[in-house]
């Protein structure tokens, strides 16, 4: 018996079409109305905002300055390059911001890898990230899409259920803070693009000759989709605007390729656990269709996962004479490279796997002198004569 | 064959394997519909589900699909028939190669499989299923890092012998581990067992949140040795800054 009968029947007698719980329309509106009531409070954007659409329209503001960074595990652990391109940009525009050392990962790779934790646990830890960064003054700005597309889901549950609310909030009075969610959920790549326009006019090297391919990121834009960024005039407004749209102001050529609606492969178990699968999506879904349809220079994407997966996944593709080989990093290393920031003290490339030498020297870049630069610093290190880098050693 | 297979031999048809030789055991229908419920109880579970066109989206945009014997389409219908044989075997079969990109919220219902499958595998864990055990193994070291530093992974992960097919530059960051950080400009980032330096402070709200929900005890079925670590190094920490779990 491999229909089961018994079942089907039960289910069409027993079906009731019930209220269609899809994402919210208005979260933030949501949000302040649980504030009245005085069921959570909304950390407000409280500094100048550049106010962009979103998929079905509704306007978000994207705080300028005065920001918490939300840092993600995968970028600082791994190609942490990407966090430092993130700070540099920032701090290149002249706005201030905080990363703090009161913030814990989201957690959220782990749930979606491993399942080891529930909605209330990943809620409180959510919850008090949002409150550590309420008590700073600062605004959240979320680097890893996962973070941010499960932030989203978070606030989402903690709308919809008031046993989750009450329940969460419980757990945060025993820590002493309050249930505090942000007005806006606000990802990286975000505030890239809603200030590309800043960016762009503090461009200094030309990347009018670079041709990339987009990989945009699945926790980004599927998860709690409503709140993605959408703008009209990039892909007619059928995919989000976010890296496309700061890769084109740059100057560079953005080539569609077919599998773009395709993930990267990560899979979050299977990337550290069963990474076959991983490199056999990334390499023939995705790296193989963008050289075949659009031989790109370089990659761009606004993920932790997905730098990881596209890049590190190339190199044992080649041992099979696989079509591979192409640069891959996020579009805040890119912009800060086209504001002249330094490939190895800023963007960090020594720690990317995936060959980006031949885009730097069609950037103009002198890798291998700047190689010796960073060489020079690490030897300062190696006598003693400082102990760390800093920002002031970085634009040397 | 073992007798609860002759038992319920009639649901191994053409799409079922025999959980003898799937590498679990079979379990009566009564416990596989309490499983069910479990997974129906979930707040979230209502969020997710509103029936199956049958339309196969979900299937088209799925990367598991296109590598394993997987379909979302089929985790959705299974949950809407409440079919309890059917989700009992995806829980022990299936439910552990979802990628969770969330592609098949693609749905035009507005289903959510990979939300659902997020909920299976928490039962999964929490029941101390069979999949569960085996998708974890070797994967302990990743729970032990982020349940006890509130990072997930670490530069110093970064070893040849764990990722040998990541290329050289794995070895070059292995090598150059303390240096490259130490390199880095945002003070944050020199750590090399975590992500970024989390403040004592903030690992001891963590730790509360993970007693206080339960999650620590998720594994103590799953990963009893892991468990009992843990639990050790939680409990010890709160009792140095004087605060009762």
């Amino acid at each position: 018996m491999t229909i089961p009968i018994e079942a089907l029947k039960r289910k069409k007698e027993h079906f009731e079409r019930g209220e269609d719980r899809r994402a919210l329309e208005d979260p933030r509106a949501e949000l302040l109305a649980l504030e009245e009531q005085g069921e959570l409070v909304v950390q407000k954007i409280d500094r100048e905002a550049v106010t962009v659409g979103t998929k079905y329209g509704r306007e978000k503001r994207i705080q300028k300055a005065h920001l918490w960074h939300h840092k993600s595990c995968g970028q600082c652990g791994h190609i942490p390059g990407y966090s430092t391109s993130i700070f540099w940009v920032m701090r290149k525009l002249g706005y201030d911001y905080h990363d703090p050392q009161d913030q814990t990962s989201c957690t959220a790779w782990n749930y979606y890898a491993s399942a080891t934790s529930n909605s209330a646990a990943q809620a409180a830890v959510a919850v008090r990230n949002f409150a550590a960064a309420n008590e700073s003054g600062y605004f959240p700005l979320i680097h890893c899409g996962t973070s941010y597309g499960h932030y989203k889901e978070v606030r989402e549950e903690l709308i919809r259920h008031p046993d989750l609310r009450a329940e969460v909030r419980g757990i945060m009075a025993k820590l002493g803070k309050p249930l505090v969610l942000p007005e806006e959920i606000v990802h990286y790549s975000e505030w890239f693009h809603a200030l590309r326009d800043e960016i762009a006019a503090r461009q200094v090297r030309d990347m009018s000759g670079i041709v990339a391919t987009v990989h945009p990121a699945c926790h980004y834009y599927k998860l709690v989709e409503g709140d993605a960024i959408y703008d009209p005039d990039i892909y007619g407004g059928q995919r989000t605007a976010v890296v496309t749209g700061l890769a084109q102001t740059l100057g560079a050529e953005v080539r569609s390729y077919s599998t773009w609606f395709d993930c990267c492969g990560f899979g979050f178990r299977h990337i550290l656990v069963q990474r076959d699968f991983t490199r056999s999506f990334a390499t023939l879904r995705k790296i193989e269709v963008m050289k075949e349809e659009a031989d790109p220079d370089v990659v761009l994407t606004h993920d932790t996962g997905c730098v990881t997966t596209l890049d590190k996944s190339q190199f044992a593709a080649q041992a099979h004479d696989r079509n591979v080989g192409v640069a891959v990093m996020s579009e805040a290393q890119f912009a800060a490279l086209a504001m002249g920031a330094h490939p190895y003290r800023v963007c960090q490339l020594h720690w990317h796997s995936a060959d980006y030498r031949p885009l730097l020297e069609k950037m103009g870049i002198d890798w291998q002198q700047a190689w010796a630069e960073f060489q020079a610093d690490l030897k300062r290190l190696e006598s003693g004569e400082k102990r760390y880098l800093d920002w002031d050693d970085v634009d040397g | 064959m073992p007798e609860t297979d002759a038992h319920h031999g009639a649901h191994y048809g053409a799409h079922y394997k025999a959980p003898g030789v799937a590498g679990y055991s079979d379990v009566p229908l009564a416990e596989k519909e309490r499983l069910f419920e479990q997974v129906k109880g979930d707040i979230r579970f209502s969020d997710y589900l509103y029936g199956c066109y049958e339309c196969g989206i979900c299937v088209a945009v799925c990367p598991s699909a296109r590598f394993y014997d997987f379909s979302p389409r089929r985790i959705a219908q299974a949950a809407a028939r409440e079919d309890a044989e059917l989700i009992y075997q995806q829980m022990q079969e299936d439910i552990w190669e979802c990628s969770q990109c969330f592609s098949c919220l693609r749905c035009p219902r507005g289903n959510n499989p990979g939300g659902i499958i997020t909920i299976m595998r928490e039962v999964a864990v929490n029941n101390g299923l069979a999949s569960a055990k085996e998708a974890l193994g070797g994967y302990s070291r990743i729970i032990y890092k982020i349940m006890s530093t509130g990072t997930q992974v670490s530069p110093d992960m970064l070893q040849p012998d764990a990722f040998p097919d990541w290329g050289p530059e794995t070895a070059d960051v292995s090598v150059n581990l303390d240096l490259w950080r130490r390199a880095l400009p945002p003070e944050t980032m020199h750590t090399t067992n975590t992500g970024w330096q989390v403040a004592d402070s903030t690992l001891i709200e963590l730790y509360l949140i993970w007693l206080h929900t339960g999650v620590l005890d998720m594994i103590s079925d799953v990963d009893p040795g892991l468990h009992a670590i843990l639990r050790e190094l939680m409990e010890e920490r709160l009792e140095e800054e004087g605060i009762e779990p």
